[in-house]
């Protein structure tokens, strides 16, 4: 479960208001609004980068507001994906069972496992610089997959992809979804995208969500 | 009916860009040739043009004098120990200044400025005078001793590598280093475990040019350090006393010694970058 209680961020020119939203245990929320509204920076808020002024985040059962972004347990795939790039695409889905010390064994079991859930068991000794666009895209959700986090924070993960790499990334979003049962919000500027993964939709305008009707009945 | 006029615009012919590029490539070979004219000069000289034995003969006698020898190991200590502790203050210099807009990141950002920009003289003096107000025990292990030479070395070198460093972590995307802690990470590890890894070939131009810097750093070492031999004389400073004793021979001899040892760093640091760190 992913909560945000009155939450209030001022950056500025940019600020949220009075922000509440809630995606209940194992849903896939999809967050549209216009550029500059404000969708990155309340994934940011939810993965501890931001620090809101007043209002709480409930990740799980826990009160996580005050958190460092490593104890909040939550996936986050940046836009274009942010891979390290000194490291194989076998380190990037190690790299967060190592951080948590976790035994040789378990590590390289859990990156099997990763790898070939999203398909890329080939590329596993390949560097960031040679993959594809999708392929940095599935490389970014299994380095955050890999520690089986409560929630997934996906920032526009189907941009700047060609139309059929967007297809088959779309079936693997919905293949993880059911596969692992993770509690999703999913940041995207595209319909059709919203429509076909979402089980709820969420419209941020001027600094506070809506509800976003998806075509299937039901409303956030 | 149109009228032509003879500034109508009409699209550029492959003979402008020829053009341009020839202009540039000019400019370009014009400074390679110079470089390249000095150095001509200097083994033409010292191997007959102005000297009194071949050009072997005048680098076996440098090697043979002590006072060039201990002037060469000195070197080449001093130089390593000012690039280590120039790099090992520029990441975290490098890091804080590219990272964080604190209060009086300026200041410090134009401060670390000043030892590029003054007279190395300055410099020098600058170190003198400091030492002359701390207590008298400190000023005689380091005024006029061995540890002034790697000191003033620092001081300058030291600049240079904090600009490169803030320039290899400003072209580091700052993103994967959030992602990192997102992952588990607490900042100390993502810097450690992304950040600096990704700023190796950074952190390696960092040390080549702060050991070339501290190679060529004469003004400094001369006020601060003194040039007594067997002590505290460096290559650069053998090229003073040699052309003060009016050896202008032995002066071009060492000269193209320390251009070689300075190739040889540049080339063993560019040649092991690019095996092991993909540059």
């Amino acid at each position: 479960m992913i909560e945000l209680e009155h939450i209030d961020l001022d950056q500025g020119a940019f600020a949220l208001r009075d922000l509440t939203l809630e995606v209940p245990e194992g849903g896939y929320a999809v967050l549209m609004g216009a550029s500059g509204s404000g969708k990155t920076t309340l994934l940011e808020l939810v993965c501890g980068l931001r620090q809101p002024q007043a209002g709480r985040i409930i990740i799980g059962d826990h009160d996580m507001t005050n958190a460092v972004p490593a104890a909040r347990e939550v996936g986050y795939v940046p836009q274009d994906g942010a891979l390290f790039k000194t490291m194989t695409v076998r380190e990037q889905l190690a790299f967060a069972l190592e951080i948590r010390r976790r035994p040789r064994a378990e590590i390289e079991a859990r990156v099997s496992e990763m790898a070939e859930l999203l398909g890329i068991t080939p590329l596993l000794d390949r560097l960031p610089p040679g993959l594809s666009g999708g392929e940095r895209q599935r490389t970014a959700m299994g380095r955050a997959l890999s520690f089986r986090p409560k929630v997934l924070l996906l920032d526009e993960p189907l941009t700047a992809l060609d139309d059929e790499t967007r297809e088959r990334i779309m079936q693997l979003l919905q293949h993880v979804q059911q596969h692992t049962g993770v509690t999703t919000l999913h940041v995207t500027h595209n319909r059709q995208e919203a429509e076909a993964l979402g089980t709820m939709g969420l419209k941020i305008t001027q600094g506070r969500i809506e509800p976003l009707d998806l075509g299937k009945g039901d409303h956030a | 009916m149109t009228v032509r006029c003879s500034t109508e615009w009409r699209p550029p012919g492959k003979g402008s860009d020829r053009l341009f590029l020839t202009g540039m490539g000019i400019l370009l070979g014009a400074y390679a040739l110079l470089i390249l004219l000095m150095l001509a000069a200097d083994f033409a000289y010292v191997g007959g043009a102005g000297s009194d034995g071949s050009f072997l003969r005048s680098f076996v006698r440098a090697f043979q004098s002590p006072e060039i020898r201990s002037a060469m190991t000195l070197t080449m200590i001093s130089c390593t120990l000012a690039a280590i502790l120039s790099v090992w203050v520029a990441i975290p210099a490098g890091y804080l200044l590219s990272r964080f807009n604190f209060r009086g990141s300026r200041l410090i950002d134009a401060l670390l400025d000043i030892p590029i920009v003054l007279p190395p003289l300055v410099v020098g003096l600058s170190l003198l005078i400091l030492f002359q107000f701390l207590p008298a025990r400190v000023r005689e292990v380091v005024v006029y001793e061995r540890p002034a030479v790697v000191l003033a070395q620092f001081a300058v070198s030291c600049a240079f590598a904090v600009r490169i460093m803030r320039a290899a972590f400003d072209q580091i995307d700052e993103r994967c280093a959030l992602v990192a802690q997102t992952l588990g990470c607490s900042r100390r590890q993502a810097f450690f475990r992304v950040e600096l890894q990704e700023a190796w070939p950074g952190v390696l131009t960092a040390a080549t040019i702060a050991w070339a810097r501290a190679l060529g750093e004469f003004g400094p070492l001369l006020i601060f350090a003194g040039a007594t031999r067997n002590k505290t004389e460096v290559l650069s400073t053998t090229v003073f006393l040699e052309l003060s004793i009016g050896d202008l021979s032995a002066a071009v001899t060492v000269s193209l010694i320390m251009v070689a040892a300075a190739i040889a760093v540049v080339m063993t640091a560019r040649t092991w970058g690019t095996k092991n760190l993909n540059l």
